[in-house]
C-alpha cells in the first residue's frame, strides 16, 4: 500500500498560499459547497478527496476563477480574488479532459500562454523545451495534438500549465482517464515534479489511494462540506467519522456506548472488543454513542499455538483472493457483524478453507473511535 | 457481423465466395441504401451536365445542331467582353453576398450556441420561419422595402433624413446583395452553429486559464476551431448565388444582371444552345476554382492566427 511511503511532512511554518474563507456556492436551493474554510500552504501538495458531487471540483473551479462563490471569499497569496477573472489569476489548471488545443501541435500548445508575454522567440523556445523536458516529452514538440496517447496528452497539459510558473497548479482528476499501470507511474512522476518545481499543487480526486500516496495533506469532502483536513496518515488512521473511514479504505465498524470522555481520551463499551479506551476523535461532541473501527489489515491471523495479548476467535465464512492479499470474512461470537480481515499471502491465508476456526490478534492502538 | 466485415475488407481465400461476400458486405448494403438517390442524381444531375458539356463543343446551325467538335463557343464565352463582364460581376456579387452572409450569420450562430441555453432548438426554429414563405415572395417583399415608394424611403422621409425618395436603393447590385444575403442567412447560420457546438468548451476555459481575455481566446481558439463551419457556410452561399437568376431579374435592374440571365437568353430567345452550354461550363469551372481559392485562403489565414 502506498501510504507507507516516507516523505517530509509539510512545513507548518510555510505561509498560507490559498485561503478559503466561509465559501458557499449555491445553485438555487442546492448548496454545492457549504461554508468551506480551508488554508493551503505554500509549496504543499494538497488533495481534495471525495465522491462525485461532493463539491471538490466546484471548489477547484472557484480557485481557478471559472466560478464564483455565492458568499465568502478566496485569497491567493494574500490577495482577495473577488471579481478577478481566470486569466488574471496566478493559477493554472490541468483539466480532466486535458483540453489540448486540437489545432495546435505540442510545442504550440505549451507555448500558448507564453505568446502573450512577448518573450522573444529564443527565450520562448527555451522555456518550452525546458517544460517538455520536465514531463519527459523532449523531441515531441512537432507532434500534432491528435497524434498523442492519453499519457502524452496528460504530460502536454502539465507542461502547458507549468511553463506559466503559476503560484498554484490545479489538477482536476488528471489521472482518472489513464489505465492503472500508467496511472501509478504518473503518480510517482507527479510527486517528483512537484518536489522539483516547489509549486503548490491542488489535486482533485475521488481515488483515495492516489490522494494518500501523493499528498502532504488531504481534505475529505462529503455533500458540499469539508469533513476532515489532515495528513494522509492521520486521515487513514484517525478518521473523524464513519463516512471518512469508509471512504478512505475498508474498515470494520461497531457500535460503541460512550462511558467516559476525559480530556483527549474516550472510553467506549462495545459488543465485541468490550471496554475500549482510545483517543477522542477531533471535534467529537459527546452524545452517548460513537463508532469504533478497526482496519481489516490490523487484524492478524494467529497460526498454530501463537499467542497474542489481545485476540478473538471465530469462523471463516468467506474468502476472497486478490493475488498479493486474501480477504477473509470471519464470524466472531459476540460481534454484531462478521469481521473483515486482510492478510498478505505469505503464510497461507489463501489456503484457509471456509468454515475453518481461526484466532485473530489485534493491537488495541489500532482501534479507532469516531463520530457516527 | 465480424465475418461480414472481414469478408468485405480482406480478399477472400475461396474465389467462389467472392460474389456472395460482396452482396453481404457493408459496401453493398451501403450502395443499396443510397441507390434510389443515386439513380435520381445520375438521371437528373450527371446526365444533364453531360449533355450540357457535349453541347458546349457543338455549333448551332439555325434550327439544327452541327455535331463537329469545336472550341468556338468557348472562345466566344471567354472572349466577348459582355460575357466576361457578366461573369466577373456574378462572381463579385456572390463573393460579396457570401462574405456579408457569413459575417452577419456568425454572431447569430455564436449567440445561439453559447447563450441559447435551453432554448437552442427554439432559436433554430425561429431562424427557419422565413422559409415558410416562398423565395419569390421574399424577393418581392424586398422590392416593397427598397422601392421608390417603399418602406425604407417613406421611413427616411418621415424621419426627415431625406427630402425625396432615393432611387439608389432598388434596381442595382447592392439591392441584389441585400436580397441574397437575407435569403441565404439560415444556410450560413446552421453550419456555423454546428461547428461552434462542436467546440469543446473546456478548450475555451483552458485559453482563459492560460491568460487570454475573451477576445483573444475567441480569436485563438473558438474562431479557428469553427473555421470548417465558416468555410461550408461560404461555399453553401457562394456556389448557388453565382448562378442566381430570379433575384437579379426582380431587384437587380440593368446594373444587376448576372451571368444566369445571359445563359437563359442563349437557351431561349437567342436560340443558341451550344453557346449557352459553353457559358454554363465556364461558370461552373470558375465557381469551382473560386471556391477552392476561398478554402485555401481561409485555411492559410487560420494557420497564421496561431
Amino acid at each position: 500500500m502506498p501510504e507507507s511511503a516516507s516523505r517530509p511532512e509539510a512545513k507548518p511554518e510555510a505561509r498560507p498560499m490559498i485561503e478559503i474563507r466561509s465559501v458557499t456556492r449555491s445553485y438555487g436551493p442546492f448548496k454545492a459547497l457549504d461554508d468551506a474554510n480551508l488554508t493551503i500552504r505554500e509549496g504543499e501538495f494538497f488533495s481534495l478527496l471525495g465522491p462525485s458531487g461532493c463539491g471538490k471540483t466546484t471548489l477547484l473551479r472557484m480557485i481557478a476563477g471559472f466560478d464564483n462563490p455565492t458568499t465568502g471569499s478566496i485569497h491567493i497569496d494574500g490577495q482577495a480574488m473577488d471579481g478577478i477573472p481566470a486569466n488574471r489569476r496566478p493559477t493554472n489548471m490541468v483539466f480532466q479532459s486535458y483540453a489540448i488545443f486540437p489545432h495546435l501541435n505540442v510545442e504550440q500548445n505549451v507555448a500558448y500562454g507564453l505568446k502573450r508575454q512577448k518573450l522573444g522567440a529564443s527565450e520562448e523556445k527555451r522555456l518550452v523545451e525546458e517544460a517538455l523536458g520536465q514531463v519527459s516529452l523532449s523531441g515531441l514538440g512537432k507532434r500534432g495534438a491528435t497524434e498523442l496517447s492519453g499519457g502524452q496528452r496528460q504530460r502536454v497539459a502539465l507542461a502547458r500549465a507549468l511553463v506559466m510558473r503559476p503560484k498554484v497548479l490545479l489538477l482536476d482528476e488528471p489521472l482518472s482517464a489513464l489505465d492503472k499501470k500508467l496511472r501509478e507511474q504518473m503518480q510517482v512522476e507527479l510527486r517528483r515534479l512537484q518536489q522539483a518545481v516547489g509549486i503548490t499543487f491542488i489535486l482533485v480526486t475521488h481515488d483515495q489511494y492516489e490522494a494518500l500516496a501523493l499528498s502532504d495533506r488531504i481534505a475529505v469532502m462529503f455533500g458540499g462540506k469539508i469533513a476532515q483536513v489532515s495528513s494522509p496518515k492521520e486521515i487513514y488512521q484517525r478518521p473523524v467519522n464513519r463516512q471518512v473511514a469508509d471512504f478512505v479504505g475498508g474498515m470494520n465498524f461497531m457500535k460503541g456506548e460512550v462511558v467516559e470522555v476525559n480530556g483527549s481520551a474516550i472510553t467506549l463499551d462495545t459488543a465485541g472488543f468490550g471496554r475500549v479506551r482510545t483517543d477522542k476523535p477531533a471535534g467529537f461532541a459527546a452524545n452517548g454513542h460513537a463508532t469504533l473501527g478497526i482496519r481489516p489489515e490490523r487484524l492478524r491471523v494467529l497460526w498454530d499455538d501463537a499467542k497474542a495479548s489481545h485476540e478473538v476467535a471465530g469462523k471463516v465464512v468467506e474468502r476472497h483472493y486478490f493475488g498479493e492479499i486474501t480477504q477473509l470474512v470471519v464470524e466472531v461470537p459476540g460481534f454484531e457483524k462478521p469481521l473483515s480481515v486482510t492478510e498478505t499471502n505469505n503464510f497461507g491465508a489463501d489456503d484457509l478453507p471456509v468454515g475453518a476456526q481461526i484466532r485473530l490478534a489485534y493491537d488495541p492502538d489500532a482501534l479507532v473511535a469516531m463520530a457516527d | 457481423m465480424a465475418a461480414v466485415v472481414e469478408g468485405s475488407n480482406s480478399t477472400p481465400s475461396a474465389p467462389r465466395g467472392r460474389g456472395r461476400a460482396f452482396l453481404q458486405s457493408e459496401q453493398a448494403q451501403g450502395l443499396a441504401l443510397i441507390s434510389p438517390t443515386l439513380l435520381y442524381a445520375l438521371i437528373l444531375l450527371v446526365v444533364p451536365v453531360g449533355v450540357v458539356i457535349a453541347y458546349s463543343f457543338w455549333t448551332q446551325d439555325y434550327l439544327s445542331i452541327d455535331r463537329t467538335f469545336t472550341l468556338e463557343q468557348y472562345s466566344t464565352a471567354l472572349g466577348e467582353p459582355i460575357y466576361r463582364d457578366l461573369l466577373l460581376r456574378s462572381l463579385w456579387v456572390s463573393l460579396l453576398v457570401s462574405i456579408c452572409t457569413v459575417v452577419l450569420a456568425y454572431p447569430i450562430a455564436y449567440y445561439i450556441s453559447f447563450h441559447g441555453g435551453r432554448h437552442k432548438s427554439l432559436w433554430l426554429f425561429l431562424i427557419t420561419i422565413p422559409f415558410w414563405t416562398s423565395y419569390l415572395l421574399r424577393v418581392m417583399s424586398w422590392k416593397v422595402i427598397l422601392g421608390y415608394n417603399g418602406v425604407l424611403n417613406s421611413g427616411l422621409i418621415g424621419l426627415g433624413i431625406i427630402d425625396e425618395p432615393s432611387t439608389a436603393l432598388l434596381y442595382n447590385t447592392s439591392a441584389v446583395v441585400i436580397t441574397l444575403t437575407h435569403a441565404w442567412a439560415a444556410f450560413a447560420i446552421l453550419p456555423i452553429f454546428v461547428s461552434l457546438e462542436k467546440v469543446d468548451r473546456t478548450l475555451i476555459e483552458a485559453a482563459r486559464d492560460l491568460g487570454d481575455g475573451p477576445v483573444r481566446s475567441f480569436l485563438r481558439v473558438t474562431l479557428p476551431l469553427s473555421l470548417p463551419g465558416v468555410i461550408s457556410a461560404l461555399l453553401i452561399v457562394m456556389i448557388p448565388t453565382v448562378g442566381d437568376y430570379v433575384t437579379p431579374k426582380l431587384v437587380g435592374g440593368k446594373d444587376g444582371v448576372m451571368i444566369a440571365s445571359a445563359i437563359e437568353t442563349q437557351f431561349k430567345r437567342g436560340g443558341n444552345w451550344p453557346l449557352g452550354s459553353a457559358l454554363s461550363v465556364v461558370t461552373m469551372t470558375v465557381v469551382t476554382m473560386m471556391a477552392l481559392a476561398v478554402v485555401f485562403i481561409i485555411r492559410q489565414a487560420g494557420r497564421r492566427v496561431r
